[in-house]
């Protein structure tokens, strides 16, 4: 009796350990977990069957996770973490069985079809061929099991994994798609729809169709890629892939080097930021503290207490607004920075008089006019990438010229309750960097400040000469990421 | 406390009883409600409007067959609104009823601050229900980070405080939903005490379920389409994507309009009840437009 007490401590023991080091992971991964937090996680997983893998999952999110853009990191550590160990605490993982037993089955279909064949044994090593058929089949039928199967196959048969070699999971993701040619799927698929429709598709049934093959391409997308994963910490261990599988978080992305992927939750993200940030700066400006004494009106109001000045008042502070420019470098490897930037200021243009923006990469283009009056401001930094005129030479940043172009054009119209925000690299191409006009641009703007991208151990190597810019500057920043930008624009109103 | 007093059996019973009420929740959603009943934590329930956060709420009431308190949260919500208030008037009335009754000042002090003359407050009202009662603070985003405070007690010891009559103990740990918008980051004080749940658009099959129950009268074919123009819609950049009320509404006017299937021109017609922007309607009538969507999104996609 005795020992099966000691058998459940020794467990309930294990299981602590387990998720000491799960926190500890997702601690490193960036994300904010606190003590009680961890206790409450300790607690729920008590009320559930360990055996239910989804369920576990969702129980410790719901104690550790209070910030849906985490949720994606979260699930990923979540999956590295508990592939291997999983097992050994009877935590269920995907199950094997019923995979083969899948196979195995539509093999027989297949026979039963189209007569006995030599085939290859239960799903060991197929052709890609048949990978090919199974795949098209998993996706007209939108076939979740079958769909991991292919995923399964198609990583063991073209992702050309090898123990041991320092590749990360991209490089297998990329060759596993390569071979599997999906567009190729979805144009055949879609005839096949075409086909089997008794009459002729109206564009809106087309369009529907083709979004549902879409979804369960992605679903495989992701299939493939937790099965890389998968195949990845079996091959190298947890503790070597935690770290370079670990995702960042949207607010941690960096501008300059995010996949299409991140850039869809970078936009994503963006929305809600400005939106809080309007919030916030709109509160800031109503609850100002109070100002200095204002005398004349506290004498005024001594009046009623026989000339005592008995009620000090004060002058409450009036923040004035401030006129916004944003000259912005647009060539490739910044663009997206622009953009953000562009955005965010936007959004909350209410919270300044006046904001300009400037565009440049080697000529200099005024956009202001994109943005007003306009609903959608996405659209609006769309149109800045497409329509600006910003091409001098030979379409590489010369930051030099679109100094002097902006001086000479709008110089004039630079006064004191200006700030101007430059954004850019500082990459100059071995231009001149005519620095004389941010030197004049300081002496009459009220604020220069410069925004930079990239990470500032880079500063100054190369052709970078933010340095000699930076003499001129109220302020230089390093932007990388959301989290810098929004602290940026916050002191920025 | 008592292996008897928890609500719910399992996490299927939660979701088969949800069912039972009408609400269609997944995996995730019976999950939390049953941790919920189970550590006696609140649940902080976030995500874009119109996607069943208060339902929530109010089925878990109505399946545990339990009083619905609500407190709406509103900017310049204060103790007064949302714990207690003393009725001053009825206390001024005992004060002059007693008046040269020969009561000292004690006596009457006494009495004038004791539970006759408390007005309750949603969040009191909830701690000392002798019934089941589900408390629903709903939008709590609204409210300024330093009125967050007042809920703290409530949520983590389900007590509240007062200072001339003491502690007052809830009878009962209440199911406690706070539901959220995310206009603005809740405090981490806040976010702590609770258990998290995101609800975001439903998956096309819940939706369709969502739409078939919801919707009487509806044709299964109906409901599948209306589902898949949905999801088309809400995979645009949007200002505000169509939430599943809007849905249920749209696919109450196709039924009431008398179609049977969607074609380009009714979706045309109607999509003004599931966009509410200017900006958001042309951009999806545009999409819709496109003769051949196919190839230009297809050509967008590479």
């Amino acid at each position: 009796m005795s020992d099966v007490v000691a058998a459940e401590a020794a467990a309930g023991h294990a299981i602590t350990e387990l998720l000491s080091g799960f926190i500890q992971e997702l601690r490193q991964a960036g994300l904010p977990v606190s003590l009680t937090e961890n206790l409450d996680a300790m607690e729920a997983v008590k009320h559930i069957p360990l055996e239910d893998r989804e369920a576990f999952k969702y129980a410790l999110a719901a104690t550790l996770v209070k910030n849906n853009a985490h949720w994606r990191a979260f699930e990923t550590v979540f999956e590295v973490y508990f592939s291997l160990r999983g097992a050994r605490y009877r935590i269920g993982d995907v199950d094997e069985d019923d995979l083969a037993k899948l196979l195995e089955e539509l093999e027989q279909q297949e026979q039963q079809a189209d007569g006995p064949r030599t085939g290859s044994g239960a799903g060991e090593n197929m052709t890609p061929e048949e990978i090919a058929e199974m795949l098209y089949k998993a996706l007209q039928r939108g076939d979740d099991a079958l769909m991991r199967a292919v995923a399964r196959q198609a990583v063991r048969r073209f992702a050309g994994m090898e123990p041991g070699r320092p590749v990360g999971g991209t490089y297998y993701l990329y060759r596993t798609l390569r071979n599997l040619d999906l567009d190729g799927v979805l144009d055949k698929l879609m005839q096949q729809a075409r086909q089997d429709s008794p009459e002729p598709l109206t564009p809106l049934e087309e369009r529907l169709e083709q979004d549902e093959f879409e979804h369960r391409i992605d679903q495989l997308k992701k299939e493939i890629e937790s099965e890389i994963r998968r195949a990845l910490v079996a091959d190298r261990g947890v503790e070597a892939m935690a770290k370079t599988l670990r995702k960042p978080l949207p607010e941690d992305v960096d501008f300059m080097h995010a996949s299409r992927e991140e850039m869809a939750s970078l936009r994503k993200a963006i929305y809600p930021l400005t939106r809080k940030l309007a919030v916030r700066l709109a509160r800031k400006r109503r609850h100002g503290r109070k100002g200095p004494l204002d005398f004349r009106s506290t004498v005024r109001h001594s009046l009623s207490y026989g000339g005592v000045p008995a009620e000090p008042k004060f002058k409450y502070p009036r923040p004035s607004k401030p006129e916004i420019f944003v000259i912005a470098d647009i060539s490739g490897s910044v663009a997206a920075f622009a953009r953000f930037t562009l955005h965010l200021v936007y959004a909350i243009s209410n919270q300044f008089s006046k904001v300009r923006s400037f565009v440049f990469i080697d000529g200099l283009d005024e956009v202001t006019r994109l943005f007003e009056g306009v609903e959608d401001i996405a659209d609006a930094v769309h149109r800045v990438n497409t329509e600006a005129d910003v091409v001098w030479v030979d379409g590489h940043s010369d930051y030099g010229h679109a100094f002097e172009v902006f001086w000479s054009k709008f110089g004039k119209e630079v006064g004191p309750k200006t700030t101007v925000l430059i954004l850019g690299d500082a990459r100059n191409n071995y231009h001149a960097s005519q620095c004389w006009v941010l030197k004049e641009i300081e002496k009459r703007a009220r604020h220069l400040y410069w925004l930079n991208p990239e990470p500032k151990s880079y500063w100054d190597t190369g052709d970078s000469i933010v340095g000699e810019y930076a003499n001129h500057c109220d302020g230089v920043y390093e932007c990388r990421n959301l989290r810098q930008l929004e602290k940026f624009v916050d002191l920025l109103a | 406390m008592a292996e008897s007093s928890y609500r719910f059996e399992s996490v299927a019973a939660v979701r088969e009883s949800l069912r039972k009420v009408d609400y269609l929740s997944d995996e995730g959603i019976a999950g939390i409600v049953y941790l919920a009943d189970r550590l006696g934590k609140p649940i902080l329930v976030e995500g874009p409007a119109g996607t069943g956060k208060t339902q929530l709420a109010k089925s878990v009431a109505e399946m545990a067959g339990a009083r619905l308190i609500r407190l709406q949260c509103y900017e310049g919500l204060d103790e007064s609104k949302a714990l207690f208030e003393w009725n001053y008037k009825k206390q001024l009335l005992r004060i002059q009823a007693e008046r040269g009754d020969g009561k000292t000042w004690e006596n009457i002090e006494e009495d004038i601050f004791s539970e006759d003359f408390l007005l309750t407050r949603p969040l009191l009202e909830a701690i000392s229900a002798d019934d089941p009662v589900v408390l629903l603070i709903d939008e709590v985003d609204r409210v300024e980070v330093e009125t967050e405070a007042l809920l703290l007690e409530i949520l983590s010891d389900y007590q509240v405080s007062i200072p001339e009559l003491g502690t007052i103990e809830a009878k009962q740990i209440p199911l406690v939903f706070l539901t959220s918008n995310n206009t603005r980051e809740l405090s981490e004080a806040l976010k702590r005490r609770c258990l998290f749940l995101h609800i975001d658009y439903p998956e096309l099959e819940r939706e369709k379920e969502i739409v078939l129950t919801k919707v009487p009268d509806i044709t299964e074919s109906l409901a599948d389409q209306v589902a898949r123009i949905v999801r088309s819609i809400r995979q645009l950049e949007l200002k505000k994507s169509p939430s599943v009320s809007e849905t249920l509404d749209w696919a109450r006017t196709l039924i009431l309009l008398g179609i049977e299937s969607v074609d380009v021109e009714t979706a045309k017609s109607t999509i003004n009840i599931l966009l509410k922007y200017q900006s958001d309607i042309a951009k999806a009538v545009r999409e819709l437009d496109q003769e051949n969507g196919t190839i230009t999104k297809a050509a967008a996609g590479k």
